[in-house]
């Protein structure tokens, strides 16, 4: 077992060398650097800068070096010294921008999904132990809804219903003015009303997939005949699904739970942009815009970094549960 | 003569039975694939869909970019049957414009008085069809130049919504088809030569899949599609953006095909196209290839609609197609404010052409899933 982490964790290193240079190269691809977006956003405000200050300041930020000279001064600072570069449009470390931000992505994703679970099992195993009833209809036509609705799409509705019926005031996470009051139980509550959009759209986006594997999973589980010596022993229906084919079902679940990570802190960026959430999307969709290159590329790379990482811990799962891949 | 009547009377019981012996395989797929109504339903509504978007020229009863000044937003007017109490066949009702006196807002409301009958292939604006052939034949319009039949509604700038959800149905579909093309022809050759080799090749090729999967998809989107300049000709940006919806997607179609081609490798008729001295090429393209289009045609059915997804929330933050081409992700950025959604709520029907196209291909692939082994029961 020991070889098989110790294999896997190697062959994650080189994984993680490539994925650091694409992200240093994708973030270089557009014509034109940040000097250059500044400008034109200075242009853009009535204001003008010379050539020769555009010049000054690619040379103060060293943008004149060569590609490969740049990226080997990022990605050192990062492993040597944890320091992510400096933000050119924040004026500020990177540092100091993300880990807020990425905080926050990780609570209201790991809410999202633990309501996702919450929902897909119950509604899952619900679905196969009454087969073709009127709720598992119901259920399969939400299952399928959900999965053609862009999780965008359903966050626009969701506001413009609750803002237009319900009279409420949504997007961001505060209402202006507990934007910067000290934590009170007043602004927890406004935390919460706010709070339920972003939960509801990404739950919905993830519980329409889960529900149908959980159905699929346990449709296979209940025809068992380990299921009907259950049943002959006299044990009660409750007892029988919950203790023996959900657990057996379950496994697929947690052998993915590894790919939920990246998907945390990932998933959101759209749901995010359009509710004007203070996560990691928005900021991200910024720096990209504003060619805000060490940024973007520490936001790409912190979140492949987590993807690796999950995948890692997804695939040392499905080996402790299953022997014939720890050996194979 | 007997003879003959008895044949003639027995001959239907039995050649249902012998049907299904000498079916060939496209019609076993086609009877399984037919006893899946929700995909029929979808091939249908995706075949007129289909056809809507390639001739939206016509289909639309305008042009996408015409700006009416006096018509902005506009809410969907109404098809009646009846005009007090008498059947005139469909028409609608005219709009009138006013302004709320004291918040200078604008007001339609329906004039009562005026009765538009809806022309069927009604001449209206020009046309130029594809460049081949110039046409002022629309499928239906009303006479009067200066009302409009706006089956959505209009947006901020007067234009007819219908209109321009059916020019964007061109974009957006075929971006989605062509796509999904280039990712097929990547996963197919990756995914052919993966499977068929094995060993240090098929190694390395998994490895490369999975290095490309460990980028997380959206950011890497994202990544990719702001590198574009916004100056570049909308036509390169287009073909672009497939390019990088499809460098991502190709991986799960070249799983498929390897997965495919690990499991038929071993079968006695490869082995004796090798024995018989048939080259590489020859065996996977002639023998292999064809055992398994079912399942290919099934997994790019599915591929689609994530292209689509793909397509319209790039375009919907602003880093994929921009105006003027009209994609339905372009036009949802018109909803992206509560604001205007509220204002303008049919402004999110392009959001529901979407949702349909994404569920129309999502039963029909797997329908065709389904059908794609019809030996199976």
């Amino acid at each position: 077992m020991l070889a098989f982490i110790g294999n896997r964790a190697l062959l994650a290193i080189p994984t993680l060398i490539f994925i650091s240079f694409i992200s240093f190269v994708i973030i270089q691809l557009p014509p034109g650097d940040y000097v250059t977006a500044y400008a034109a956003q200075l242009r853009h405000a009535g204001e003008y800068i010379s050539p020769l200050q555009e010049e000054m300041m690619r040379d103060q930020f060293g943008l004149n070096d060569p590609m490969i000279v740049q990226y080997w001064r990022w990605i050192s600072d990062i492993v040597l010294r944890g320091d992510f570069g400096y933000s050119l449009e924040w004026n500020a470390p990177v540092s100091t921008l993300i880990w807020y931000r990425l905080m926050l992505t990780l609570a209201i994703s790991s809410a999202s999904l633990v309501l996702t679970w919450a929902i897909a099992i119950p509604v899952g195993v619900y679905s196969a132990s009454r087969q073709y009833s009127f709720l598992d209809h119901l259920f399969t036509v939400f299952g399928f809804l959900g999965k053609g609705i862009p999780d965008f799409l359903l966050a626009l509705i969701l506001m413009w219903l609750a803002f237009a019926y319900l009279n409420m005031d949504v997007g961001g996470l505060f209402s202006p003015e507990y934007q910067n009051a000290p934590w009170s139980f007043a602004k927890l509550g406004n935390l919460l009303s706010h709070l339920w959009i972003p939960l509801v759209v990404l739950a919905t986006g993830g519980a329409a997939g889960l529900i149908r594997v959980m159905r699929a999973n346990m449709l296979d589980e209940l025809g068992k005949p380990y299921v009907e010596t259950a049943y002959a022993q006299g044990l009660s229906e409750a007892r029988v699904v919950w203790t023996y084919p959900v657990r057996v079902a379950l496994n697929p679940f947690i052998s993915t739970v590894g790919w939920a990570l990246p998907a945390l802190f990932s998933g959101d960026v759209i749901t995010a942009v359009v509710l004007n959430l203070p996560t990691t999307g928005p900021l991200l969709l910024q720096a990209l815009k504003m060619q805000d290159m060490y940024l973007a590329g520490s936001f790409i790379l912190i979140l492949s970094v987590f993807t690796v990482v999950g995948t890692l811990i997804s695939d040392i799962l499905l080996a402790w549960f299953d022997p014939r891949i720890r050996n194979a | 003569m007997t003879d003959q009547t008895i044949n003639s009377i027995a001959a239907p019981a039995k050649d249902r039975k012998e049907d299904l012996y000498t079916a060939t395989p496209a019609q076993l797929i086609w009877r399984r694939f037919s006893k899946h109504a929700l995909a029929v339903i979808s091939l249908w509504f995706l075949v007129i869909l289909a056809l809507c978007a390639l001739f939206a020229d016509m289909v639309a009863p305008y042009a996408p970019f015409e700006v009416q000044r006096l018509r902005t937003l506009a809410p969907p007017t109404g098809i009646h049957l009846f005009h007090e109490g008498k059947f005139v066949g469909p028409f609608v009702y005219g709009l009138s414009r006013e302004r709320d006196a004291e918040t200078a807002r604008v007001l339609y409301e329906t004039d009562p008085e005026t009765v538009l009958p809806i022309r069927f292939f009604h001449q209206g604006d020009d046309y130029n069809f594809f460049g081949l052939f110039q046409s002022n034949i629309h499928l239906f319009g009303v006479d009067d130049r200066r009302q409009q039949i706006n089956l959505l509604g209009t947006d901020d700038l007067g234009r007819d919504v219908f209109s321009r959800l059916m020019h964007g149905g061109r974009v957006t579909l075929s971006a989605g088809l062509i796509g999904v093309v280039f990712a097929f022809v990547l996963g197919l050759t990756l995914g052919s030569i993966s499977g068929y080799f094995g060993g240090w090749i098929d190694n390395s090729i998994q490895r490369l899949m999975e290095l490309i999967r460990s980028v997380p998809t959206i950011p890497l989107w994202m990544g990719l599609a702001a590198a574009l300049p916004i100056a570049w000709d909308p036509i390169v940006v287009y073909v672009l953006i497939t390019l990088i919806l499809a460098l991502i997607g190709w991986t799960h179609l070249a799983r498929v095909v390897r997965g495919q081609f690990l499991a038929i490798r071993n079968e006695d008729y490869v082995m004796a196209a090798r024995l018989a001295g048939a080259t590489e090429y020859r065996i996977i393209t002639k023998h292999m290839l064809p055992s398994m289009t079912s399942y290919i045609i099934a997994a790019l059915t599915l591929a689609v609609p994530e292209m689509i997804l793909g397509e319209t929330a790039l375009s919907f933050l602003g880093l994929g197609l921009r105006p003027p081409v009209v994609s339905w992700g372009v036009l949802l950025q018109d909803a992206q404010n509560l604001r205007s959604i509220s204002l303008a709520p049919w402004l999110l029907s392009p959001g529901a052409a979407v949702v349909l196209t994404v569920l129309a291909f999502n039963f029909l692939g797997d329908g065709l899933r389904d059908a794609a082994d019809p030996y199976g029961q």
